[in-house]
């Protein structure tokens, strides 16, 4: 039956079909206790309608059976939804290891991303299907939410941090992306559209724009005209932490505590770097605040990442 | 007890004093009461005007009626009216208030004038907001997140802030005083256990208000300063963490549905069992579910956070205790099915409404747990899944269960019957036109329409349209029974002490009551609910 | 009769009872239940903001230490004894009250009003010196070292929670004050004084806000 409208939204990556999954079973539990209750209020109204004025029917106090049945019967359903639903949810956060990485910014009202070969694009994202594609996002104003129904992804984009999220598309198109929280006046023109191609024309595309320069090369260059390297170096002149091999790892701090220096620590050490002082260090690094961009900081965290000894990615 | 006819004067509380002054300045808990149902009857007319122009606007995928500006203020105006200064107070204010006192057997609260007290601060919160929507709104939604509504706004946010956290004062002090006054003013032989489940509802409610209110105060007091001052409270930019300002606003913001929804379920003991003439089943389990609903309630508020960067392990954590507290509500279900079990039932408007609230509360709570589904919850947050959800519970759920309790102590508080066949069409109106207007949003919401957008795909339409034309006879439903229910003041039958032979001490005294409820204080010696003839009396 | 105790007469007795109430046992209990869930909706209050204090003294640990040292610790410390005898003083305020003593209460109510003025002012001193020292959040904040923008932090949160717990002591102060008034009227006996309990009870909270906000604030790592 040909409605003209869609009732359901298209399943378009490795996840959507396992959330629809529960989301049916989640569907048939609320039918069969709507209708039983349904029918019940309405089987009772009828057979038990008051039919003198004279009645006055005997007193039922209760039953505890009835009542541990109607509690563990629920209790039990929904651990069941509970279990299902946060093991697939902890698929859906952990990012496997060989992803696609695409840093996303998201701002009033657009969205920018940068492809790992330094491709830019705004609010449309191009991606390839059978590979999982990872997106690590920020704000650069306000919280926004980065949403693409046909994936049943979403997550947050706040200022300040990072958080990430993963997908692996399954089948070409094109499908509507939006931000999912209010963030002013065009909130609701924030919407885009990610693209999905086939790795060849995947592969095209990117190298289709032009020439492109990645994100590590850039890092290189701001790492230097920034003069990062005056204190993060490898001798005895250093008054910062070497960064060589240092992504990834645990970095113990002055106060004892550790830290994993993931993107988030870089980010915060870049713009509030007193925050947190590593062990055996002064706090004399100055903030690169207003000195540096969302872009610029993802660029200079791609150029750490780069700097392992395991020769994976060396800076061309 | 005979019907006073309109020739004898008898006094009571609406006729003993006439003039402006004696209504501002009484300490009656009853008059208290309507004081209370005019203010929020204006503010629901009100945030009904916003709801009308949001549906108007949303029947084309174009942004073609309004302004992208004045959309967003009027969906933000139609929550923070709506919730604050309807659904909160609703039934507390105007039920609660007449008959707390009524049901256990009291003169009056137990602190009258912090009740007055607890008008004027709400009132004054709410000409605060009406100031701040006049002079042009705020667009922040009624979740006023950070850093947009301390950096980024230009809205008046401090004013509607102030009028909120003003109004705040006011549910404490009701909660207060019905905590209170529900433990130290019971009438003799009237235990904990003999007392109607309206007031353990009451009770529960209470609790949160007390516990709940005073952290969304500080919250939005921390707004209002970073806003004014300029400091970092909640602004990354300025070092602060804008999600450490979602946790302290849905820390009550949660609980606060409960205080919603306790009251409702509280009415709907009454109904249900007065219209089938039967004691409540499970009256113990009712009693403490409500409570368990209180304390789980304030656990659960990180799953509106689930993708806010929470962590994995917290998010778990809220879910499962978000599961947790839908058990007490579905025992409560169960229970008021079981009551119609044998009973010998009618279907007046209270009883309507009561039937329509228990169906599309058990839809409404149902659709909450696809959102303490973590998987789930991921793709349908801030999707019109969830504006539907609420609506369901706060629409289908409270609003019915209020509009029910309106009319079932109607003869009580006013002296008047309202026409019954107008009360019953009104019922029936209002629950085609909620479930054409909020069903259709479960399906755009899994399709993926997000919360907050005027402009939308251009598929989305049809179910759009569909939820707008349900609005539009919701609408009409809801202005039915504010017509008739004026007109019963003048021209209603005139009430018996005890149209609906129901049990309760409230029903004892005439209708309308005098001033100080009862000539002598009542001794209670039966059980709640005893609708049973004598010769089957039980322990 | 021990001078200043009157046995009050059933007038009094039913003068001092409210309409709503049956009896003066079940008003006073009310009003101490009133008194108490008040009391529990104020820790609600300060929670908020203590909950904040503590989110961010954990994320910037060496920011509010630092931030901390300019405080003067020596005032708090003052503040912290002279709060505490006032405490003391309205304990035997409401004792004067039991007994039916109008003097002691009066005497000892207004000991309190200036013990707690005495809070107020040394607070007042310390504010001035934080303005002149450009501590105020906002436009004039100016700290050096590098911890500055977790510096305003802690000060936006010790004006705010020392400023929420100024307030109520101004109110409470006014409150003696009222107490005062009433009691020199006669308005208390030892079968009536539930008001003046109250007001210990709201003294004794405030007090003990300042004996969290004091190490909270002022005595971070300061060893």
């Amino acid at each position: 039956m040909r409605l003209g409208f869609p009732l359901f939204p298209e399943q378009a990556s490795t996840v959507a079909g396992q959330v629809d999954a529960l989301y049916f079973f989640l569907v048939a539990v609320s039918v069969f206790f709507s209708v039983l209750i349904f029918v019940l209020l309405i089987y009772f109204a009828v057979k038990y309608r008051r039919r003198s004025d004279a009645e006055w029917p005997r007193p039922i106090v209760g039953d505890l059976r009835l009542e541990l049945l109607w509690t563990l019967i629920p209790l039990g359903i929904t651990m069941v939804m509970f279990i299902w639903g946060a093991s697939l949810y902890v698929t859906m956060f952990r990012p496997p290891a060989e992803a696609l990485e695409i840093s996303v910014i998201g701002k009033q009202w657009m969205w920018k991303f940068q492809h790992p070969g330094g491709q830019r694009e705004i609010n449309a994202l191009h991606v390839p299907t059978g590979r999982p594609v990872k997106l690590t996002m920020t704000s650069e104003d306000v919280i926004h939410s980065f949403f693409v129904p046909a994936f049943r992804t979403k997550m947050d984009v706040l200022p300040g941090r990072y958080t990430t999220t993963w997908f692996e598309a399954t089948k070409i198109g094109q499908y509507h992306s939006f931000c999912a929280e209010y963030c002013g006046t065009q909130h609701a023109g924030m919407i885009g559209q990610v693209v999905v191609l086939p790795p060849a024309q995947y592969e095209k595309w990117l190298a289709g724009g032009g020439p492109a320069e990645s994100p590590t090369v850039t890092g290189a260059k701001l790492f230097q005209t920034l003069g990062c390297g005056a204190c993060h170096r490898a001798d005895t002149k250093a008054r910062g932490p070497s960064l060589d091999n240092l992504f990834g790892t645990r970095v113990r701090m002055r106060d004892g505590t550790t830290v994993i220096a993931d993107e988030g620590y870089l980010r915060e050490s870049i713009l509030s770097p007193n925050a947190r002082i590593v062990a055996g260090y002064q706090p004399v690094m100055p903030t690169f605040r207003g000195q540096i961009g969302e872009e610029g900081i993802f660029q200079i965290i791609a150029y750490i990442k780069s700097l392992v000894r395991e020769e994976r990615a060396k800076v061309r | 007890m005979m019907a006073t006819s309109l020739s004898e004067r008898r006094e009571h509380y609406l006729n003993i004093s006439y003039g402006v002054k004696s209504w501002l300045l009484t300490t009656d808990h009853k008059r208290i009461a309507l004081l209370y149902l005019i203010s929020i009857t204006l503010f629901f007319f009100l945030g009904g005007a916003f709801a009308v122009l949001i549906r108007l606007e949303l029947l084309t995928p174009t942004g073609d009626l309004l302004q992208s500006e004045t959309y967003n203020k009027l969906f933000t105006m139609h929550g923070v009216t709506m919730v604050f200064f309807f659904l909160i107070p609703s039934i507390p204010a105007v039920l609660g208030n007449f008959l707390v006192p009524m049901m256990i057997g009291a003169r009056d609260l137990a602190f009258p004038r912090l009740n007055l007290a607890s008008w004027y601060i709400y009132t004054i919160g709410g000409l605060f907001t009406l100031v701040a929507a006049v002079a042009g709104g705020v667009d922040t939604g009624w979740t006023f997140y950070t850093p947009y509504s301390t950096s980024y706004a230009n809205t008046h946010v401090i004013l509607t802030a102030v009028g909120i956290f003003i109004t705040g004062f006011s549910s404490i002090l009701t909660g207060l005083n019905f905590i209170v006054t529900i433990h130290t003013m019971r009438a003799p032989g009237l235990t904990w256990f003999r007392l109607p489940l309206f007031i353990w509802a009451q009770y529960a409610a209470s609790l949160i208000m007390v516990l709940g209110t005073p952290v969304v105060a500080i919250a939005i007091v921390l707004v209002a300063l970073e806003r004014l001052l300029r400091i970092g409270i909640f602004d990354p930019a300025l070092g602060g963490d804008p999600v450490l300002f979602q946790h302290l606003f849905w820390f009550y913001s949660h609980p606060a549905v409960y205080i919603m929804i306790l009251p409702a379920m509280g009415v709907i003991n009454e109904l249900i069992t007065c219209f089938s003439r039967k004691r409540i089943f499970g009256y113990p389990f009712i009693a403490f579910s409500g409570l368990a609903i209180a304390l789980l309630g304030f656990l659960v508020w990180g799953h509106h956070m689930f993708l806010s960067s929470q962590s994995v392990y917290a998010s778990m954590v809220f879910s499962i205790l978000s599961f947790l507290v839908a058990i007490p509500s579905a025992v409560k279900v169960f229970n008021w099915t079981a009551t119609l079990y044998k009973g010998s039932i009618s279907y007046e408007t209270p009883m309507l409404y009561a039937f329509g609230f228990i169906g599309l509360f058990t839809v409404g709570g149902l659709t909450g747990l696809f959102l303490a589904t973590l998987a789930v919850d991921v793709h349908v947050h801030d999707t019109y899944f969830i504006v539907a959800h609420f609506h369901y519970i706060m629409v289908g759920g409270v609003i019915m269960a209020y509009l029910g309790g309106i009319h079932f102590w109607w003869p009580k508080m006013s002296g008047r019957m309202y026409p019954e066949g107008w009360g019953r069409l009104a019922a029936l109106v209002i629950f085609i036109g909620f479930n054409l207007t909020f069903f259709p949003q479960f399906l755009l919401g899994y399709l993926g329409m997000p919360r907050r957008y005027h402009i939308y795909p251009p598929e989305f339409q049809v179910l759009n349209v569909m939820s707008s034309a349900g609005a539009s006879i919701l609408g009409v439903g809801y202005l039915i029974p504010m017509v008739y229910l004026l007109w019963s003041l003048r021209y209603g039958a005139v009430a018996d002490p005890n149209p609906w032979e129901a049990k309760g001490l409230e029903w004892e005294t005439p209708s309308p009551p005098p001033t100080a409820n009862f000539e002598k204080t009542p001794v209670v010696t039966e059980e709640a609910y005893a609708y049973w003839p004598k010769e089957a009396d039980v322990g | 009769m021990p001078i200043g105790r009157r046995r009050p007469t059933l007038a009094e007795h039913h003068a001092a009872l409210a309409h709503q109430f049956d009896d003066l046992d079940q008003q006073r209990e009310a009003s101490s239940l009133g008194m108490w869930v008040f009391l529990v909706t104020e820790i609600m209050f300060f929670g908020g903001l203590f909950t904040g204090y503590t989110v961010y003294r954990h994320a910037y640990p060496e920011a509010f230490a630092d931030a901390s040292r300019r405080l003067a610790v020596a005032l708090g410390a003052v503040n912290t004894a002279v709060l505490i005898c006032s405490s003391l003083t309205m304990a035997l305020a409401v004792r004067s009250a039991q007994v039916g003593k109008r003097r002691g209460v009066i005497a000892f109510l207004s000991l309190t009003m200036l013990l707690g003025s005495a809070f107020l002012v040394v607070k007042g001193v310390e504010y001035a010196h934080k303005f002149h020292d450009h501590l105020v959040p906002g436009a004039t904040f100016a700290f050096e070292g590098p911890h500055r923008p977790h510096a305003e932090l802690f000060f936006s949160f010790y004006f705010a929670m020392t400023g929420l717990h100024a307030l109520h002591m101004v109110i409470g102060i006014g409150i003696l004050a009222a107490l005062v008034v009433l009691s020199s009227r006669g308005r208390f006996s030892p079968d009536d004084y539930a008001a003046v309990e109250n007001t210990g009870l709201y003294w004794h909270f405030v007090d003990i806000v300042w004996i969290f906000l004091f190490p909270l604030l002022y005595l971070i790592s300061r060893t």
